[in-house]
């Protein structure tokens, strides 16, 4: 049975409905994610979870037990806020060793945990500081330390890194999944940031206006979209509207208003003369110059004619963004591999993009 | 002009140290010295050097010889002391529940209750006062203790609601969700969270109350009596009553003196009690 089930809840403010018939299940151990953008209703789940809020409709249930009538107090769940929530007052051996005390635990072995918890943060050297003397990385981490040091059966983490700067984010997301995995305590971790979402998770919940769009392990929400919302929320996608107009056992047409026909991988469950649109990873795109294709365009079975509008530099890829002839947006990503140009095309430049037959995913509407 | 150079300083504070040195540093070095003086003939303070023949003249350390001598001022000063601590307290555990309420209300309506908060200032002090000659008199308890501190908690409870509302009000309330989901129960929520920090709150809220009520003299003249003299009574009886002066500067002296004690005590226990709050 599932740690967590999430049965069809609803969350209603006045007439707004914040959560629709929302159901779900997590795994004990799991990392999993509630990603979608800011008013999708995931902090409002995370805070039913929590017990700081109830849902109108619907059932939280932990390890088989309703939780409806237990307070947040008496939930085996902690929670890791945005803001960090350390208390001001109290070092950080006293914040960490805050739940400890509450549930009463003997002095010395309150003592012991929190000095092995601070170890698996590495702020072993910080415990007589205060909260208002550590850095914002280190702040999250006396909050993740406080959250874990008496083991509790779901930890919940709002947007916790969503306050650091790029870097230390990176360095820390690994060593949550690292922590995550060390301590075997479950994750419900909420983001509106896929690139996070993408790199945490065992499973993800995209949400959208307070339902789940998609639930599914991230290559799979990366990699096939269930709508057309989820393909646009997740990284970057070019979308061409088609229709099908034939198909074989692995692959088949499309038709594109414009464009002619496009070769992409068969779909169960889509028949012929489903109207929807192509979603196509910008890194399945290729980008070629304008005379004859050259031999390692093999393969690359659509291929369309365009103009190179803008590119953006990164360092290690630039994007080029091509309209087609037809006047369809298409962006294409191209490593910049073998030399240290930052780009191979000019804006203006008559180009070819073309990617496979079997790249891309078709969402019907 | 630059702002922060000496210049700008001088121009700045110049006028209040003036100021200050003049009508504050000034008197109180002539308090210290009238405490040393003897009384003149017809009250007031006696010259220092004698003009005419048989007078008592020069300085004197006998008002403190007097003062130490006698248990009595002793123990008017230490009643002086458990009226202003029990008002304080009384204050205290009145007003900390008020001020915590205003400080979770909606924030259109915090500024309302702090206008009703403040609202009694807008009548003459001794209005206030004698209201409650009126109003205890019924229930025999006028010219009591109880008269005197329910007066001095009537009067001084503004000075304690509001700096424990100003400091309540910043608290940030995602601290208390913490601690709810850390598993802390109502109670410990209070003690563990909202009561440390809002230490400094509480010891500015004392130090307003307890030393205004320290030197109080009208309130238990009107609601104690006559038999319930507190330092405040004392020091008004030395210089209108009895005029003597340089009695009535030894206790003032001696009555600062101990405030500054208490103050210096609460702030070294504020130091110690809110750590970094």
């Amino acid at each position: 049975m599932a740690l967590l089930q999430i049965k069809n809840i609803t969350r209603r403010f006045g007439s707004f409905e914040a959560v629709k018939n929302v159901s779900f299940e997590v795994a004990a151990g799991e990392f999993f994610t509630l990603l979608g953008p800011s008013g999708c209703g995931k902090t409002t789940i995370l805070r039913m979870i929590a017990g700081f809020d109830l849902p109108d409709e619907g059932s939280i249930v932990l390890d088989g037990v309703d939780l409806k009538d237990t307070p947040p107090e008496k939930r085996p769940i902690h929670t890791v806020f945005q803001s960090y929530a350390l208390f001001p007052h109290m070092s950080v051996v006293n914040n960490v060793a805050f739940p400890l005390k509450m549930a009463g635990v003997p002095l010395e072995e309150i003592r012991a945990k929190v000095r092995s918890v601070l170890e698996l943060v590495h702020l072993s050297e910080k415990g007589g500081q205060f909260p208002h003397e550590l850095s914002g990385g280190q702040k999250q981490r006396v909050a993740l330390a406080r959250s874990l040091v008496n083991r509790p059966r779901l930890l919940l983490l709002d947007e916790p890194l969503g306050a650091l700067d790029a870097k230390l984010r990176e360095q820390l997301q690994v060593e949550l999944m690292s922590l995550q995995r060390d301590v075997g305590v479950t994750f419900i971790f909420v983001t509106h940031s896929q690139a996070e979402a993408l790199a945490l998770s065992h499973r993800i919940a995209v949400m959208n206006a307070g339902r789940i769009e998609q639930l599914d392990e991230p290559s799979k929400i990366y990699g096939f979209p269930n709508n057309r919302f989820v393909a646009d929320f997740i990284g970057n996608c070019n979308l061409l509207d088609a229709t099908v107009a034939s198909r074989q056992d692995d692959a088949m047409t499309l038709a594109s208003e414009g464009l002619g026909t496009i070769i992409a991988p068969a779909q169960p469950g889509v028949a012929v003369g489903a109207q929807g649109v192509l979603a196509l990873r910008p890194e399945m795109v290729r980008i070629f110059g304008n005379e004859a294709p050259p031999a390692e365009s093999a393969g690359l079975v659509n291929r369309f004619h365009g103009k190179v509008r803008e590119y953006v530099y990164i360092g290690d890829v630039t994007t080029y963004i091509v309209f087609l002839d037809n006047g369809q947006k298409i962006e294409a990503l191209a490593p910049n591999a073998g030399s240290g140009r930052a780009r191979f095309f000019e804006t203006g430049d008559e180009v070819q993009v073309a990617w496979r037959g079997d790249a891309g995913h078709f969402v019907i509407h | 002009m630059k702002a922060g150079s000496p210049w700008a300083k001088w121009v700045v504070g110049g006028p209040p140290f003036v100021f200050l040195l003049l009508f504050f540093a000034l008197p109180a070095l002539i308090v210290v010295v009238a405490s040393f003086m003897v009384p003149g003939e017809f009250g007031g303070l006696a010259p220092l050097f004698p003009l005419r023949g048989n007078e008592d003249t020069g300085l004197t350390a006998e008002n403190y010889a007097v003062f130490f001598g006698d248990w009595v001022y002793v123990q008017i000063f230490a009643k002086s002391f458990g009226v202003a601590a029990l008002t304080t307290l009384v204050c205290l555990v009145a007003g900390y529940p008020l001020a915590m309420l205003i400080a979770r209300m909606p924030k259109k309506r915090r500024d309302l209750m702090v206008l009703l908060v403040i609202l009694p200032f807008a009548s003459n002090f001794l209005v206030r006062v004698y209201a409650w000659m009126i109003i205890l008199g019924p229930f025999d308890l006028l010219f009591t203790r109880v008269a005197v501190i329910v007066g001095m908690v009537f009067v001084h409870l503004p000075f304690m609601i509001l700096p424990l509302y100003t400091n309540l009000e910043k608290h940030d309330p995602v601290l208390l969700d913490a601690a709810q989901d850390l598993g802390a129960n109502r109670w410990e929520r209070f003690w563990r969270v909202t009561f440390p920090l809002s230490l400094p709150g509480i010891f500015s809220g004392a130090a307003l109350v307890f030393i205004p009520v320290l030197g109080m003299f009208a309130i238990p003249e009107i609601l104690g009596g006559a038999n319930d003299w507190l330092v405040g009574n004392m020091i008004k009886e030395s210089f209108l009553g009895t005029r003597d002066w340089p009695f009535g500067s030894m206790l003032s002296l001696m009555l600062t003196l101990a405030v500054l004690l208490v103050a210096l005590l609460s702030t070294w226990l504020a130091r110690g009690g809110l750590s970094r709050a």
